[in-house]
């Protein structure tokens, strides 16, 4: 199967010079959140920053804008809706695979409508929806239409399909309800499959700009996205410094988890390009 | 199994199915049914009177030259996304899934951006682009191109978006391609090997393309879908110009719905936009579900 050194050497070359244009944005945030602002505007170029400006960028970054609010924002919107999203998606979708019921096809063909519905098409009525209610510019307004996931549905349906019935009979045998079943016996087994929709589910929200776009116009509110817009906006005098230190604070935590936890990050992509 | 069983069953499932029925309800089906309902009056937000108008909003649309531009530049977007998101995530795949120590690190590089922030990568985008700061600016620059300013160049702009577009989905693209690599069965390679196909390209035409067929099909909507959804980009970088060379579908709808608050036109742009998604994911499905090679 060893294939020559010239293939090989080739190989790594196109895939060097990709890497470079991938991760090129990667680094030269990076270099720039350490650079001091006159190095920035300098006339003479030079990639590694002459003096160590990192504290004052990003101490910039963290107390001048809004991004800690935007980040402590962020993460309870998402754990928000991840919470709703498993509390319902799993019990309906162990119904789905699992037991027999009026409605169970109606349920699971609104649930294939539902994938190819994105979050755009409601939201105009949603936002009208809301703005009478007076919700508008609220954490509720944020997280509730999310709090459907027919994606998260239709994984765990898969998933649940191949669970075994006889362990499922067993248990009613000694008295288990379909209650108990759910959440103690599925549930724990389904782990792998609910991780990767916390992924995929934590990464899209953390992420979204349009609708926070739409639903937030206080800052005391503002995900991460509207987090650094408005933080560029405030610092359109051209720090590049305290801007790249704040892309830099906004797009860690996703990075991180991914370098961390390689493989189900990976996974739970795939599952998304697998519905 | 018995009747009080198949009973305590359809409870337990009617039970289980109550929440997601309800959030269908509430998140999914009102608000298209009322999104169809307002696509037919001239409701703008906060008005008094409210007046059928039949179909002179999908009237308008057609006839109105931003929606217009708005159609063919996002067509326009994703024809130049498309074609790098495909066959580059699949030729970054094909090498990839040949390596064995270094597999690690170049999936981490590509995928890389697919996990980042994309609004947050726009700022650097925007400020790697810069005219006179940029480093792009300056190498293209030394390769002799001159002055460009890539973002505010009515020719080029949306081209530039295009590319931080493909920059962003071909790790995605990769890995799904990669996925459709391991599944392919290694005995197929050495069969194929007995008939005669040894080299390189003999293995890809005879084996690995037939065998991705259902990825490669994949691949080509998801990846068109995303390209249609063009936005974050467009509000940072561009917000629609220069000279409304990146009004993009969705731009010009998030305008139109919430920025200039003509609610009923906006809600005929979601159903158009909506058809056009509905569209794209019938084709999907039945790719999916045909699951034969196109060998």
């Amino acid at each position: 199967m060893r294939r020559g050194l010239v293939p090989r050497l080739l190989a790594h070359a196109v895939l060097l010079l990709g890497a470079v244009v991938m991760l090129a944005p990667f680094v030269w945030m990076l270099l720039t959140s350490i650079r001091p602002a006159e190095e920035v505007f300098g006339a003479v170029f030079n990639p590694i920053p002459g003096r160590f400006a990192a504290p004052e960028n990003y101490a910039r970054a963290w107390n001048e804008g809004n991004l800690p609010r935007a980040m402590l924002n962020g993460a309870i919107v998402c754990l928000g809706i991840l919470a709703v999203q498993l509390l319902a998606a799993i019990p309906a979708s162990f119904a789905l695979a699992k037991l027999r019921f009026r409605g169970r096809g109606m349920l699971f063909g609104l649930v294939l409508f539902g994938l190819c519905v994105p979050i755009q098409v409601p939201a105009l009525p949603l936002y009208l929806g809301l703005a009478h209610a007076g919700l508008l510019d609220t954490y509720f307004a944020l997280m509730a239409p999310f709090f459907l996931t027919v994606f998260g549905m239709f994984l765990f349906r898969q998933f649940f399909r191949a669970y075994p019935d006889e362990v499922l009979d067993a248990a009613r045998l000694d008295g288990m309800g379909e209650f108990e079943i759910v959440w103690r016996l599925a549930t724990p087994a389904a782990l792998p499959a609910i991780a990767a929709f916390s992924v995929f589910s934590v990464v899209a929200h953390w992420n979204d700009l349009y609708w926070p776009l739409i639903v937030v116009t206080s800052s005391e509110l503002a995900t991460p996205p509207l987090g650094i817009l408005a933080f560029r906006d405030t610092e359109s005098g051209g720090n590049y410094g305290a801007l790249m230190a704040g892309a830099a604070l906004v797009t860690a935590p996703l990075v991180l988890a991914f370098l961390v936890a390689r493989r189900a990050f990976l996974r739970g992509i795939t599952m998304t390009g697998l519905r | 199994m018995t009747a009080p069983r198949q009973r305590a069953e359809a409870r337990a499932g009617a039970a289980f199915a109550l929440p997601a029925f309800a959030l269908i309800l509430a998140l999914l089906l009102a608000p298209l049914a009322a999104l169809l309902a307002l696509s037919v009056t001239d409701y703008r937000l906060g008005a008094m009177a409210v007046r059928l108008v039949g179909l002179d909003n999908y009237a308008a649309l057609f006839a109105d030259e931003v929606f217009q531009r708005s159609l063919r530049n996002t067509f326009l977007y994703v024809a130049f996304v498309l074609p790098g998101a495909v066959f580059g995530g699949l030729g970054v795949a094909l090498l990839v899934h040949a390596r064995r120590r270094s597999r690690a690190f170049y999936e981490v590089a590509y995928f890389l951006p697919v996990t980042a922030t994309l609004v947050a990568m726009a700022t650097v985008w925007q400020f790697m682009l810069h005219p006179s700061l940029g480093p792009v600016s300056a190498l293209l620059r030394a390769l002799g191109f001159g002055d460009v300013d890539l973002l505010n160049d009515p020719s080029l702009a949306l081209g530039t978006l295009a590319l931080i577009g493909l920059w962003q989905v071909i790790g995605f693209n990769m890995v799904l391609f990669l996925a459709g690599l391991s599944a392919i069965p290694r005995d197929l390679y050495e069969a194929a090997a007995l008939d005669g196909a040894r080299s390189g390209p003999d293995r890809f035409l005879r084996v690995t393309w037939p065998m991705l067929g259902p990825t490669t099909m994949f691949v080509t909507i998801t990846s068109t879908i995303t390209a249609f959804k063009v936005f974050d980009t467009v509000v940072v970088l561009t917000r629609g110009g220069p000279l409304g060379s990146t009004e993009t579908l969705l731009y010009v709808l998030y305008l139109e719905g919430f920025q200039y608050f003509r609610t009923g036109y906006a809600a005929a742009m979601t159903v158009v936009l909506l058809a056009f998604l509905v569209l794209l994911s019938i084709l999907q499905a039945r790719v999916i579900d045909r699951k034969v090679h196109y060998a």
